[in-house]
């Protein structure tokens, strides 16, 4: 794979701006069913990539954004150190930039925090292709907008990612999985929410198929007392689980049907209990796969105060994620058009007018 | 002008009753600073709404009739954030201040703006629950604030800022809009508005409902103090905690100056000695921290601590606490006025950043005691000074930026929790460059055309930029070096 500068990157964003023709910007090319379809030239950020920066006691790495997240955690491991946002790997090649852009993050999400959590500066290269740094490299920042979080979960659609400066964390001393039978999903839903008001060393909480798993994290002594105050069984298999479940390559995910997520108020009860249901994020998250559209599943989610998100295979041709409201919608196009004035960075990934 | 204050007041009263619009001279006298006394102007009239409705009663006169808006909640906030436009009024959210809604198992509180931050831990303190943001002025300090300003405290390293512990707002704009940005849910569909809308110093919306996350506290939490001969040694032994893979909830480092201060007001027993001092606060189950306290221990004498001292007892822990608590009044009271930095520096920094500052302190001839955050490189350098002397304020402003540029010169912020307001406008020329500052202001027209929120605050426009870098300092060179400067 060819290096890449930045340099031939703004030329690209910069005759494609004069041109008014759209780019596809693609890192690992991993994520590529994720948002709507949409045609253009390929931008890629898989050959700018390595380590900017790393410093283990400042709790800091920066990053070309087109660095595989593998290579990422091989250098944190030297250091005992992890990425807290623990981002899905649905395939090897995952770029940072793309798990920036995606915004998504694994089953530790509701007690480690988010990808914007851990978002501290970003390098953009805007639609008038001008390179801007925003944020920066320390923990506490509060001059100026937060444009480096919003570019979270943007897929590209105000900026390409050049670099990223991320907050990273210490591994845990020790980590077990204890597994609960649940028949019902409501009585997992509030077994899970229940513990996680308690202090307890929680890191992931997940339901599916009769089993609610909790995963406990941190000093040995700490989750030996926890463990007992939970009580169920350990699950030697533990680490494979989440992977599995971060990476969708858990049964649950192996087939064709539409995949759905529904990001909801965690304690939420009687979710649509005709279909089978995976439970992550300590009930926060709520995955169900279809043979079609699920409007219902779209309905139940909102008045669960959140909303659902058509996540893989079937027709991406429309809309894909939850509507917008009129004042919002008007928002992000605002938004784009200040940033990306031509429309020509993903336009139409995240919705057809953006 | 296009409309007379009487008329404003007319305009006023159809939406408000009229005790809650503030005419009187006197009465506006209150509100003419905020936490930065330094700077002062009186608002032509303040508003007390007390409903959402009331809100945007209020924000539609102005953007008809082009009346900037400061919002503002404790008035406590240390950058200006809060100071009157002159030609505005100042939106106060302090009647919007009740708790709405508890879900405990949920682990979410909604609130209006106006709840005072230490209000909301105590509500739900008897469901073991608390919020964690808690910067020191948490007493009086309100939510709404918190959000604007993207507040801190001593227990960010671990806990987060604001932004962290926010789960969704509502807000009203001035173009009459009413929007969600997140909710109870984890994430949102489309862009990140409510990371945005964090920190913008009230400058693209009034932040009128705010729902907070809340965790449940912790089972155990143990101070520890390290004594240190050197400045230098107490950076490192922070740097070798976290290196160890120990994140404390809170770790703060004070020097001579500011441990002398704080020991003659609060007489914690602090060691007046010492070159430098740190407090180090452990939290999690009681294993975890028994555990922890043990290799701090061992980490602080490994660094050159000549001294560590374990807090026996919740007394003790509240008597360590309450020095550094009381660090900023204890330096007002040996000094007629002290003014507070508030920049951010990779901690490997510390040291460096440490020896110049009290160089710097030697060539302006101006006592400077150092307080921070030491976990995450937040320094709150205090210059003292004597406002009554001519010439001095300037000089300590002086002073103040010249410490900001050393910490953008290391690789850190102008601001890492109080905030730009009008404080910092003029280093955001040096951190940010034009470009930088166009895309902030095509942000702010996108939810305030009419740039009626919080005018002249926090981003400075580019003429704003270009007097600034004309008569500034640039990367510490100062014009006209053989003038001296004081």
């Amino acid at each position: 794979m060819a290096e890449q500068t930045e340099g031939q990157l703004v030329e690209q964003v910069m005759e494609a701006a004069q041109a008014g023709s759209p780019l596809a910007i693609t890192g690992g090319n991993t994520k590529s069913f994720y948002g709507r379809e949409i045609i253009g030239t390929p931008l890629d950020l898989s050959g700018h990539r390595g380590v900017v920066e790393y410093q283990p006691t400042e709790l800091v790495m920066t990053v070309k954004a087109g660095t595989p997240i593998q290579e990422i955690n091989r250098e944190l491991d030297r250091h005992n150190q992890m990425l807290g946002f623990d981002p899905p790997r649905f395939s090897p090649g995952a770029t940072i930039g793309g798990a920036v852009a995606a915004g998504l993050a694994g089953p530790g999400r509701p007690f480690y925090g988010s990808v914007g959590d851990f978002i501290l500066g970003i390098k953009l290269l805007t639609g008038r292709a001008e390179v801007l740094r925003f944020g920066g490299q320390v923990i506490k920042n509060v001059a100026g907008f937060d444009l480096s979080r919003l570019m979270v979960g943007a897929l590209g659609c105000l900026g390409v990612l050049l670099e990223v400066s991320i907050k990273v964390i210490p591994k845990p001393e020790d980590e077990i999985t204890l597994v609960l039978e649940h028949a019902d999903e409501d009585d997992a839903v509030l077994a899970m929410n229940r513990l996680a008001t308690t202090p307890l060393p929680i890191t992931s909480a997940s339901w599916f198929d009769g089993l609610t798993r909790i995963r406990l994290s941190g000093s040995r002594s700490g989750i030996r007392a926890a463990k007992s105050e939970i009580g169920g069984q350990q699950d030697l298999n533990g680490p494979a689980f989440w992977t599995g479940l971060r990476d969708q390559t858990h049964g649950f995910f192996e087939n064709d049907q539409w995949l759905h997520r529904a990001s909801v108020a965690s304690a939420s009860r009687v979710f649509c209990k005709e279909w089978p249901q995976l439970v992550d994020w300590g009930g926060a998250v709520r995955w169900g796969c279809f043979p079609g559209d699920n409007r219902e599943f779209s309905r139940a989610a909102k008045s669960a105060d959140g909303h659902c998100c058509h996540f893989r295979n079937g027709d991406r041709t429309g809309e894909v994620f939850a509507p917008l409201d009129a004042a919002m919608m008007r928002f992000h196009q605002q938004l784009k058009a200040a940033f990306d004035p031509a429309r020509v960075l993903n336009p139409g990934r995240l919705y057809a007018e953006i | 002008m296009t409309v007379n204050t009487q008329s404003l007041i007319k305009l006023f009263r159809s939406v408000l009753p009229a005790k809650s619009v503030i005419s009187d001279r006197a009465a506006l006298r209150v509100y003419e600073c905020d936490g930065l006394s330094a700077y002062r102007q009186v608002p032509r009239l303040v508003v007390l709404p007390d409903s959402i409705a009331q809100v945007q009663g209020i924000m539609a006169v102005c953007q008809e009739h082009a009346i900037p808006i400061v919002g503002r909640g404790g008035g406590t906030g240390l950058s200006g954030g809060a100071l009157p436009h002159q030609d505005g009024i100042v939106l106060s959210l302090a009647k919007m201040n009740r708790v709405l809604e508890i879900n405990r198992l949920g682990r979410t509180a909604r609130v209006q703006p106006g709840v005072r931050n230490l209000a909301i831990s105590e509500a739900v303190k008897s469901l073991g629950l608390y919020f964690a943001p808690d910067p020191s002025s948490q007493i009086a300090c309100t939510i709404g604030g918190n959000v604007a300003e993207n507040a801190g405290g001593v227990h960010c390293l671990k806990y987060g800022l604001t932004l962290h512990n926010i789960l969704g707002l509502k807000v009203a704009t001035m173009e009459g809009d009413l929007v969600d940005l997140g909710g109870e849910s984890l994430d949102s569909p489309g862009f990140n508005l409510l990371s945005l809308m964090i920190g913008s110093e009230g400058m693209l919306g009034i932040v009128v409902e705010v729902t907070v996350k809340l965790l449940p506290i912790p089972k155990s939490a143990k101070v520890i103090m390290g004594v240190f001969d050197s400045v230098q040694c107490a950076g490192d032994s922070v740097a070798a905690i976290i290196g160890q893979g120990i994140i404390p909830a809170g770790i703060e480092m004070m020097d001579n100056p500011a441990i002398r201060a704080a020991e003659d007001f609060v007489k914690a027993g602090y060691p007046v000695d010492a070159q430098a001092m740190l407090l180090c606060e452990l939290d999690g189950t009681h294993e975890e921290v028994d555990d922890q306290i043990r290799l701090v221990r061992e980490i602080l004498s490994a660094n050159g601590a000549v001294e560590s001292r374990l807090a026996r007892n919740e007394e003790e822990k509240a008597l360590f606490w309450s020095g550094r608590k009381a660090a900023f009044p204890a330096v007002g009271r040996i000094s007629p006025d002290y003014y507070c930095i508030d920049g951010t520096i990779p901690r490997k920094s510390i040291g460096e950043v440490l020896t110049e500052i009290y160089r710097l302190s030697e060539q302006y001839q101006l006592r400077v005691a150092n307080v921070f955050h030491a976990g995450d490189g937040n320094l709150h350098p205090l210059i003292l000074y004597d406002a009554n002397l001519p010439g001095e304020f300037e000089k300590t402003e002086e002073l103040g930026s010249r410490i900001l540029e050393l910490c953008i010169r290391v690789g850190g912020t102008i601001t890492g929790e109080h905030g730009v307001g009008v404080e910092k406008i003029g280093e955001m020329c040096i951190q940010f460059n034009d470009a930088e500052r166009n895309q902030f202001h095509a942000v702010r027209k996108c939810f305030d055309p009419g740039q009626l929120l919080n005018p002249g605050k926090a981003i400075p426009t580019l003429a704003r930029c270009a007097e600034h870098n004309a008569m500034h300092v640039h990367r510490g060179e100062l014009p006209f070096p053989e003038l001296e400067r004081f």
